[in-house]
């Protein structure tokens, strides 16, 4: 590799972080147009990579790769590199993090340390899809904690403080367990290895383990369930959402939370293949769980951006499905919904943010007829309801669609369909929350009390359009996406005869 | 035309009106805001080409060997071998009806709005979503493959969200527009787990392959009937069968153009158009054909019924459609293709005409209450005349269009299914009722509207866009049905036998089948007639009072008229109670008390503890000696004790 094109990606951030952070002096325009740019670059550049990405049969696995060594004594590597199923994922975090700045925009309050704290988010995300050393993951994982502590406690709404601690405790514990996996796994491994690729190489089942594998499996499995999330892990999820500012909520239902569903793909599936397939059906249960208890929960939501949060639950459970299918089908739908999921719930999360920003209230029952006060808001939010509940020409159904179709003709895991089934009734309980919604917020008579709501201005309307444009590129053309996610899930459905 | 229609121009059938749907979305609102007719011209003159190449693909078809048109695919979801969904188009006779169908009654129902919906504020959304829906509807009934058709079945029913709620201000309608799309996804629910299904084990979504393997015997048995189930249960939910009926009456809250277009003529019967597409499967699953059969039979009835008691001239012929959609399933049941899609054809013309007339009717009286209308004969000659030509239609008067689909539909019942074919019959005498019950109470007697008012002082006639689609229509609505007189019709589907014109003009009045005492028409006749005279003797004639009559019969008046109670049962109890209130709630509460009331607990436990715990630590360090000195003495003690 002549280029380090991914550590550009994922440092730049960081240096905006740190010009916004310690040159003194800089007006708060200033500081916008800084973090603007210190995003839009490696956008540029992701976008770059994916457009040169080689999707051909022959093709390696992972791509633009990056290795030095790091900490010889322990055989940690600074080792980058992308492959289809992460590639995905890094372009959606270099989109929402610049979308996140334009999102911010109207931020007023200690304007440098939010956005220092929002550029240090995206690093440490980006760091995470791209990582491909169990140590190096791992520290990206943790850091991400930090930002989102600042970012929610001082910039959230309501219970922010209570909201903060809940998630730095929730990442923490999850994340005690994380690191108790990668021992696990680092002293099974004979020489040591940190390196994922290495590992997932390895068969694992012969060598001498102190702890049984499926034990290593669980541990890890338990700490990505906690980011995903898997029921009963997710009480953090709707106070979080509800209480962090908008940009925040975008880049947490929209990246964040993927890190769960990518690193459960990313390890757990692909260097303990066995144990995946023994444990598919209790995982595949709770992707039911997640589906319907999630969306049922989801109804009786009053406040707007707790329920969009409660039904990203519901939709993580299609994830879950599509992943524990274990066909090469499920698992690049999987990989297709959360970066759908990424597009149509950030941007629900951003209009949502309009909406409480311009009327003053959040509480579905208290708005209403809104769609004469702000019809393009109106129909930004319809589309983007749209795509939550899976209509078709949004990504949404693309989407869910082939993860049903993939895990419906899965042969790997026995009673796969008896699961999809159950998890279909998700797409009829999301038309019933989403529908429900539209109407209590936009339709109805117009309320006297919000006749001087302004609809969105045009920079809100232009990163709208942004999020509108990918939710109908990917529904529509859905092989954009697809011939890139299907190199990466190849080598991973092999392992199940897929 | 000699020449067979070139592949791109057939494509271009369904992309005409979806390019229109962009350009009015993209283009015209934003930028020509002030000049709302512009609009609809785009609109219809797409659909206007799309209908002239709907009758080249017609053309062509008629002489292509076989009637099909081969038309090359464009892939749109292929994941190596694992999946390969192929976006294509299927250009058989089938096409090719339901093509005239919808582009001709759009097209008609479209010029009809510009004088309907003049001088509404929304008049360019109006005609964005009509394109839509019509550019969605032809790629419904064109697409080859069976995913992609739930595609276009999704975005018909996303169309009719939003036209059923296209006043979304009124609360009515956007109950109506939600509880549309809720019951009809309830049936999408068993469409797509069939599609699930058949992919699973057949490997392909392709429509002819699917023929093919079900012909074949490949595909069989239970997975056969349960995948024709699952597909009906989608049908049962689009064309508003029993259970799922639910939603139609309550969707006339659209404007009127957009009832008689989506929840008359075309989108409601796309569920009879997925069973016709899918035949080969039900023709091999004797359970799934029986089902769509029953269902079909019971529905006419039943909806036909409610239909006798209903005020709101809409709402009669909402439950007229749900009730004729019944037919063409029963016609499916126990006829197959041919006999239930010429009821889909001719019914399109004159129940589309009916709710015209409806528009026409509350265009002039600002109501859609029967009982504020009346005697509107005298000032709308037109609508009056338009409007009793396809009363006559749908009720089965020879020799109008309705006559000749329903009598195919009795003829082929009797002979399979006789408790359906009695109830068909039953049904035959009701449909005349309600529907002269609707022509006497509308335009006959006295005007007993508001006649002080100011807005529409009086009742007049309708200005002639509005009239001239009507009068196009009151022709198909009688000659429509002269297309099968020959068996010419049938044939084309694939099926029937052939006769001379005037033979076959009288057929149905010179055979006696077995089992009857008199030819089948003549039975059906005299029942029509019968229910159009018990009609005129209660609402023209009052030779009997339509009150004394109620109350002879006021429990099934009252069933009736409450519709069974169903909307209750579905709206308060299941989703209200059962579930919003019940299961929801306490799954709420389970959420907050029990898991996130665990993970405080823990929490609070942890604080507390440490609260406790921290007492111990007091900085003094008397009290530090004395632990140690205990502990020291705790462990001489436990040394001794053990040797």
């Amino acid at each position: 590799m002549d280029f380090n094109y991914l550590t550009i990606i994922i440092f730049l951030p960081l240096a905006g972080a740190a010009i916004i952070a310690l040159v003194p002096g800089l007006s708060s325009r200033l500081i916008r147009y800084v973090a603007a740019i210190f995003t839009l670059v490696p956008l540029a550049i992701s976008l770059g990579l994916f457009a040169a990405f080689d999707r051909s049969a022959g093709a390696e696995v992972f791509q633009f790769q990056e290795k030095v060594s790091w900490i010889p004594a322990i055989n940690a590597n600074y080792h980058l590199g992308v492959d289809g199923l992460s590639l995905p994922l890094v372009v959606l975090m270099a989109l929402l993090g610049f979308l996140a700045v334009l999102i911010s925009w109207k931020i007023n309050l200690r304007v440098r340390e939010y956005f220092a704290w929002l550029l240090l988010l995206e690093t440490s995300i980006l760091g995470v899809f791209v990582s491909l050393d169990l140590l190096l993951f791992f520290i990206f994982w943790e850091i991400e904690i930090i930002p989102m502590y600042f970012l929610i406690s001082i910039w959230g709404a309501g219970r922010k403080e209570y909201s903060a601690m809940k998630y730095v405790l929730y990442t923490l514990f999850g994340g005690a367990l994380i690191l108790a996996g990668i021992l696990g796994l680092y002293f099974t491994t004979d020489p040591h290895s940190l390196s994922m690729v290495d590992i997932a190489q390895t068969d694992l089942a012969p060598l001498v383990t102190s702890i049984p594998l499926a034990a290593i499996f669980f541990l890890l499995l338990a700490g990505f369930a906690v980011k995903l999330p898997i029921i009963p892990l997710h009480t953090w999820l709707p106070d979080a959402h509800t209480d962090a500012p908008t940009a925040v909520s975008v880049i947490l239902a929209g990246t964040l939370i993927k890190m769960g569903g990518y690193a459960i793909i990313r390890i757990c599936v692909t260097i303990f293949p066995q144990a995946t397939q023994d444990y598919a059906p209790l995982l595949l249960t709770l992707a039911a769980v997640n589906v319907v208890y999630g969306a049922a929960v989801t109804l009786k939501q009053t406040d707007i951006k707790r329920l969009i949060a409660y039904s990203s639950i519901s939709h993580m459970g299609f994830v879950l499905l599509g992943i524990f299918a274990l066909s090469k089908v499920s698992l690049v739908g999987a990989g297709l919904q959360m970066f759908s999921h990424g597009i149509i719930t950030g941007l629900l999360f951003a209009v949502a943010g309009i909406v409480m920003h311009n009327t003053k209230e959040r509480n579905i029952a208290k708005l209403g007829g809104l769609a004469r006060q702000m019809p393009a808001i109106a129909v930004i939010f319809t589309i983007a309801g749209l795509g939550a509940m899976g209509v078709p020409s949004t990504s949404g159904f693309t989407a869910e669609v082939t993860i049903f179709l993939g895990a419906f003709s899965s042969n790997v895991v026995s009673g796969v369909p008896i699961f999809t089934i159950i998890c279909l009734l998700g797409i009829l309980l999301a038309a019933a929350y989403i529908l429900w919604l539209l109407q209590r917020v936009f339709f109805g008579p117009a309320l006297a009390k919000f006749n001087h709501v302004i609809d969105a201005d045009r920079l809100e309307k232009i990163y709208c359009a942004i999020f509108i444009a990918l939710i109908f590129l990917v529904g529509l053309y859905p092989m954009i996406l697809t011939d890139v996610i299907k190199t990466g899930i190849a080598p991973i459905a092999a392992l199940f005869g897929g | 035309m000699e020449t067979v229609i070139p592949n791109e121009l057939v494509w271009l059938i369904f992309l005409l009106p979806l390019l229109s749907f962009a350009v009015i979305s993209l283009i015209l609102r934003p930028f020509f805001s002030n000049k709302p007719r512009l609009s609809g011209y785009i609109s219809i003159s797409a659909i206007f080409g799309s209908f002239i190449l709907s009758i080249w693909a017609l053309t062509s078809i008629l002489s292509a060997p076989s009637h099909e048109l081969a038309i090359p695919d464009f892939n749109w979801l292929v994941i190596d071998s694992a999946i390969t969904i192929h976006l294509g188009l299927i250009m058989d006779s089938l096409t090719a009806v339901m093509l005239i169908v919808v582009t001709l009654v759009s097209l008609m129902i479209q010029m009809y709005s510009q004088g309907y919906m003049q001088g509404d504020p929304s008049y360019h959304r109006y005609y964005a979503y009509m394109s839509l829906f019509t550019a969605s509807m032809l790629g419904l009934v064109m697409v080859d493959n069976l995913l992609i058709m739930f595609v276009f079945w999704e975005l018909v029913g996303l169309c009719s969200y939003l036209l059923i709620g296209f006043w979304f201000h009124r609360p009515a309608a956007a109950n109506a527009a939600k509880k549309a799309f809720i019951v009809t996804r309830i049936g999408d629910f068993g469409f797509l787990a069939a599609i699930l299904l058949l992919l699973s084990k057949t490997g392909t979504l392709d429509i002819a392959q699917l023929h093919s393997l079900a012909i074949a015997g490949t595909l069989a048995g239970t997975v056969l009937t349960l995948a024709a189930i699952g597909i009906f249960l989608g049908a049962v939910g689009k064309s508003a069968q029993f259970p799922l009926h639910v939603w139609l009456p309550d969707a006339m809250e659209g404007p009127t153009p957009v009832s008689a277009l989506i929840h008359a003529a075309t989108m409601v019967a796309a569920g009879v158009f997925l069973v016709a597409r899918m035949f080969p499967l039900f023709e091999h699953s004797e359970v799934a054909l029986l089902t769509v059969a029953i269902i079909g039979g019971l529905t006419a009835i039943f909806a036909a019924t409610m239909g006798l008691v209903m005020t709101d001239i809409k709402r009669v012929l909402a439950y007229s459609t749900i009730s004729q959609l019944g037919y063409m399933m029963l016609g499916l049941g126990v006829g197959g293709i041919a006999i239930g899609i010429f009821h889909l054809f001719n019914h399109a013309f004159f129940k589309a005409l009916l709710f015209l007339g409806a528009g026409s009717v509350s265009h002039a009286t600002g109501t859609f209450d029967m009982r504020q209308m009346g005697g509107l004969r005298k000032v709308m000659p037109w609508t009056y005349a338009t409007f009793l030509i396809a009363s006559l239609s749908i009720a089965g008067i020879w020799p109008l269009a309705g006559f000749w689909s329903k009598d195919e539909i009795l003829l082929s019942s009797i002979n399979n299914q006789p408790i359906l074919f009695y109830l068909a019959m039953v049904t035959v005498f009701m449909t005349a009722f309600y529907m002269f019950r609707v022509v006497f109470l509308t335009f006959g007697g006295q005007y007993r509207g508001d006649n002080s008012g100011s807005h529409s002082a009086r009742p007049h006639e309708s200005p002639s866009v509005m009239i001239m689609p009507m009068v196009v229509l009151a022709v198909l609505a009688v000659g429509s049905g002269w297309l099968n007189v020959t068996g010419g019709f049938s044939q084309f589907l694939g099926g029937g036998e052939t006769r001379g014109f005037f033979e076959g003009l009288f057929h149905g009045f010179t055979h006696t089948l077995p089992g009857l005492p008199i030819p089948l028409a003549w039975i059906s006749l005299i029942l029509a007639g019968l229910g159009i005279l018990l009609a005129y003797a209660i609402y023209s004639a009052r030779w009997l009072s339509a009150e004394r009559i109620t109350r002879l019969f006021a429990p099934l008046h009252m069933l009736f008229s409450r519709k069974y109670w169903f909307d209750e049962l579905y709206e308060h109890i299941i989703a209200r109670i059962v579930l919003l209130k019940g299961l929801f709630a306490g799954l709420k509460f389970f959420d907050s008390r029990g898991i996130d009331g665990a993970v405080n607990g823990i929490a609070r436990t942890t604080v507390a503890t440490g609260r406790v715990i921290r007492k111990a630590q007091t900085g003094q360090l008397q009290l530090y000696g004395m632990f140690i000195i205990l502990g020291v003495v705790a462990i001489i003690l436990a040394m001794y004790l053990s040797g």
